[in-house]
């Protein structure tokens, strides 16, 4: 077995420190060490976004990362989305607009609107589908995402912007 | 008996109990269960498509740290028998599947060894560790060199690769075709396709020794089916195997069938004493999860010259894989086909035959739509034909043949019973919602602009909710025909309905809580619903086939009319009413017309609980029930799927301009999971249209591994849709339910192969072939091979 290495990082506000094999991938890390099984494995190959976190602020594959790059990082995961007991609003959009079916690539998406709405707070729909494409989800369709993340932005605060035609 | 009162939540837009949850990160999936001490699996998959496995050397696996066990399968041949997927149709030949290869493999990622380490990053490195000494046997690659004389044999106890064959016959088609004014020829293609559910499959499995109980928790849609196989193939009694089926990250068909990493995982936890874990990655999903389709169908259409369908005729020929799947058997895809070929159209003379061969690909399964996507392509493709030869608008072709009214109940040519359903209105729907005949003319002045625009119909219908009459897939030996539920008032009047189907992501805990809930009428918010346990609920099967709304919502609803029952005899005794006189509503159960004089459920659940004295002289205490349904013949769902689409003049790439879908699923339980579901199934038909092929090179080599060479639409090429509803009620169902899980998929393949075909119609182009890559219609429009 290789010699383990030590992992510092914050999680959802939350210091950890684990000890790991340098080959760990960061999402395992997530699930099997700091038992956050909210973040999701789809591809192990970073296609299908299931387990997008948001990395230094910044929507990022945790399975195309190693734990070990992750030292010293600050990371959000889908846990640390409810505040208090109440869902965000992009998760209170995705229930009212029923942008989830079996739930799989629903961390992944949530992760990914959230770091989209930030740079774009006022989508229109073909900017949104443009968005949440680096997610695959088969369920959905993406129709009910797409107006969950449109909804979500209105109640955001961003102003609807006027669509140039689809 | 009083009726229930007016259903309050059965047709509301009630937001989904399954979210909370799922959108917080609590969901459990397979990979969510970490007991103490879980060893780790990984499959040591064969890279040769066929070869004789000459020896296999695991000692230096066996000695790593960390490695508990590896297995192969002269081992796994000592502990479980092989799958044997039997089937009473006369021309289909049982085939063993055993869990580990045994003598050879057929297919590339086939497992030969398994592993169980501490974790899976030592399980993969034992895997680099196992030697095996193969001796290459020639690929069988291609379905139609497989019944070529001398072609390599997969099953020498088949005898050769023509695992099945069967035909549908009525009237004389051949006279029917004969005497026919235009008689449309095709060879349809439609090239292999997998389901790609987000979430890998998975299985867990705990043995405890002392008590001779086995739990497996899988990504499985069919807990009931694989209970019941494993108590067999494992020889361990039915009533001490659990298998639990909890969040599962989508099925789509491909979830219902029994796989080889099942059977291993449980075969390990027994021999180990320890819990064992697999959990697919990506790779492994696109090589050794079930495939789909694959279908060559060469067909013929007659009709006169009025446009009315005379005769139909189709050979089909499936390529069904190395293995033939339990409890479907290979005969799901290609004998539906030729069962839904003739679709919602009057033909009194048709003949289909079908072949299922085998080949060294992974095994063929059901998956969304099972058979009726290719027999929609291929139906409705020549229906377009005979409309361009005859000068006949589409829409006015397809609405001269549908089943009328009248007709209802329609025996089809292939022995399905229609029961009353709704193919014109649908059709008037959808041609009215999308102006079809301005959408028409639009497209005409695109085309004389120089841009290839067009737009596309398709109807279908589809046989849902079946029950015991007919087996869901030909011949097999699996009772499909019912489900249960059991509802339970607990004495502090909050409720447990608990059913033998398994929701992975079609949230009927919702729907089924909508349903139990107006039965019993009580507050959504006392009713739980569980599934997906064999060792919580009553015997049931699972969800497959477009069939636990209706069999899983008719059991809760004869299961729930007891317990209303008995509700109101109990409230009559305490109110000292005549139970004919009460009405329950809102958790209470009031005398009709005197709202101030009642008792709540809750007081009624308390006297069910406290004793003989408390109640009607001779009832028994407790309040719950257990009831079965079996719908019988099972009920019709249909739909027609319209779409503009137009045809990139540099990149070849389709783009839909448009989409519309008007259904008829009878009674709409919650709007928004129906028009979920028709998202995410037309998502799919668009994948399956323009995106979505397994491709194997000619030495049966996997060349589509990844999800960079297996395309699944993103939310940029799936197009927004409208949704209409035509809701007819099913006259044979309780509760007037028709399933609605895939009809997605059925229409949109076939809808946009003729929305292209219109598009080219100009240069003479006719879709035949799906997917509709950029390659393939560059190589048709402007040829080149």
């Amino acid at each position: 077995m290789a010699e383990m290495v030590t992992v510092r990082l914050k999680v959802n506000g939350v210091a950890h420190e684990g000890r790991c094999e340098p080959r760990k991938l960061l999402v395992d890390f997530l699930r099997e060490d700091l038992e956050l099984t909210g973040t999701h494995i789809g591809c192990e190959h970073g296609i299908c976004g299931a387990c997008t976190i948001l990395f230094n602020g910044e929507a990022a594959r945790s399975c195309i990362m190693l734990a070990v790059q992750a030292d010293g990082s600050e990371i959000l995961t889908v846990e640390g989305l409810m505040q208090n007991g109440t869902l965000h609003p992009l998760q209170e959009a995705f229930r009212e607009h029923h942008g989830l079916q079996c739930g799989f690539c629903t961390p992944g998406m949530l992760m990914t609107a959230l770091d989209f709405l930030k740079t774009n707070p006022s989508p229109t729909e073909a900017e949104v589908r443009e968005g949440i494409s680096a997610v695959l989800c088969r369920c959905t369709g993406y129709q009910g995402i797409v107006n969950a993340v449109r909804a979500a932005a209105r109640t955001l605060g961003g102003a609807a912007k006027v669509e140039s035609g689809t | 008996m009083s009726a229930p009162a007016a259903p309050k939540l059965v047709g509301a837009r009630v937001p989904r109990l399954e979210d909370p949850r799922l959108l917080t990160g609590q969901g459990r999936y397979v990979d969510d269960h970490r007991p103490a001490r879980t060893l780790h699996a990984a499959f040591l998959r064969t890279p040769h498509a066929h070869a004789r496995i000459l020896r296999i050397d695991a000692e230096a696996a066996r000695a790593l740290p960390g490695v508990a066990a590896v297995l192969t399968g002269e081992d796994m041949a000592r502990d479980c028998k092989p799958v044997r997927a039997g089937s009473r149709m006369p021309a289909y030949k049982v085939t063993s599947f055993p869990a580990l290869a045994q003598g050879k493999v057929r297919y590339t990622g086939e497992a030969v060894a398994m592993v169980a380490a501490e974790s899976r990053y030592l399980a993969e490195d034992a895997l680099d560790c196992i030697v095996v000494e193969y001796e290459p046997l020639p690929a069988v690659a291609a379905m139609e060199a497989a019944l070529a004389p001398g072609a390599p044999v997969l099953h020498e106890e088949a005898g050769d690769n023509l695992l099945l064959a069967r035909e549908f016959a009525c009237g004389d088609v051949d006279g029917a075709l004969a005497g026919a004014h235009l008689v449309v020829r095709e060879r349809f293609r439609f090239h292999r396709h997998t389901a790609v559910c987000m979430e890998n499959r998975g299985a867990l499995a705990e043995y405890a020794s002392a008590t001779g109980t086995l739990t497996l928790r899988s990504s499985a849609q069919c807990p009931g089916i694989v209970r019941d196989v494993l108590a067999d193939l494992l020889d361990i009694p039915e009533h001490l195997i659990r298998v639990v089926a909890a969040d599962v990250g989508g099925g789509f068909g491909a979830k219902a069938s029994l796989y080889p990493e099942e059977i291993a995982v449980c075969v390990m936890a027994r021999r180990l004493g320890r819990p064992v874990k697999w959990i697919g990655d990506r790779r492994e999903d696109l090589l050794a999860t079930s495939h789909a389709w694959d279908e060559i169908v060469e067909a013929e259409l007659g009709v006169a010259a009025d446009g009315t369908i005379v005769g139909l005729r189709a050979e089909v020929m499936a390529d069904v894989g190395a293995y033939s799947i339990y409890p479907w058997t290979a005969a799901i895809e290609p004998v539906q086909t030729i069962s839904f070929l003739p679709g919602p159209y009057r033909i009194e003379h048709y003949r289909g035959r079908t072949r299922g061969i085998a080949t060294c690909k992974a095994p063929m399964g059901p998956y969304r739509g099972v058979g009726r996507p290719p027999a929609v392509f291929v139906m409705e493709g020549l229906l377009d034909r005979a409309a361009r030869r005859l000068g006949m608008d589409p829409t006015a072709l397809r609405l001269r043949n549908f089943i009328r009214a009248e007709d209802f109940p329609y025996k089809s040519p292939s022995g399905i019973v229609w029961d009353r359903s709704s193919f014109t209105e649908t059709m008037l729907r959808a041609r009215e919602a999308l102006g079809w005949e301005a959408a028409r003319a639009e497209a005409a002045r695109s085309r004389a602009a120089g841009r290839w625009v067009g737009v596309g119909v398709a109807s279908y219908v589809e046989l849902t909710g079946i029950g015991s009459a007919i087996a869901v897939s030909p011949g097999m030996p699996v009772p499909t025909g019912t489900e249960a539920a059991t509802i339970r008032v607990d004495p502090a009047g909050t409720v447990t309905a608990v059913f033998g189907i398994a929701s992975h992501g079609q949230g009927l805990e919702t729907t089924l809580a909508q349903v139990v809930a107006d039965e019993l009428g009580v507050p959504i918010e006392t009713v739980r619903v569980l599934h997906g346990d064999t060792a919580l609920s009553p015997y049931g099967t699972g969800t497959y086939a477009s069939r636990s709304t209706v069999l899983a919502g008719g059991a809760g609803i004869l299961a729930g009319r007891d317990v209303r029952e008995k509700t109101l005899r109990i409230a009559a005794h305490l109110l000292e009413a005549h139970p004919a006189d009460l009405v329950v509503q809102d958790g209470r159960v009031a005398v009709r017309g005197l709202p101030d004089r009642y008792v709540t459920v809750r007081d009624v659940a308390k006297a069910a609980y406290g004793g003989v004295r408390h109640l009607p002289r001779g009832m028994e205490p407790g309040l719950e029930a257990t009831r079965f349904y079996d719908p019988y013949y099972g009920t019709a769902s249909n739909a027609t799927h319209m779409a503009v689409v137009e045809v990139d003049r540099e990149t070849f790439h389709v783009r839909i301009l448009r989409y519309l879908v008007a259904e008829d699923c009878g009674r709409i339980i919650n709007p928004l999971v129906v028009d979920g579901q028709v998202h995410g199934g037309v998502a799919q038909g668009v994948g399956a249209a323009l995106l979505e092929e397994i491709v194997y090179d000619g030495e049966g080599q996997l060349l589509t591994g990844t999800l960079m060479d297996y395309l699944v639409p993103t939310a940029s090429e799936v197009p927004a849709m409208e949704v209409h509803h035509v809701e007819t009620p099913s006259p044979t169902t309780l509760g007037g339910f028709r399933g609605m899980g895939e009809g997605g998929t059925i229409g949109a393949p076939a809808v946009i192969a003729n929305a292209v075909s219109d598009a080219l119609a100009e240069l003479g182009i006719e879709v035949n072939e799906l997917p509709l890559s950029p390659e393939r219609l560059f190589r048709r429009i402007v040829g080149g091979s």
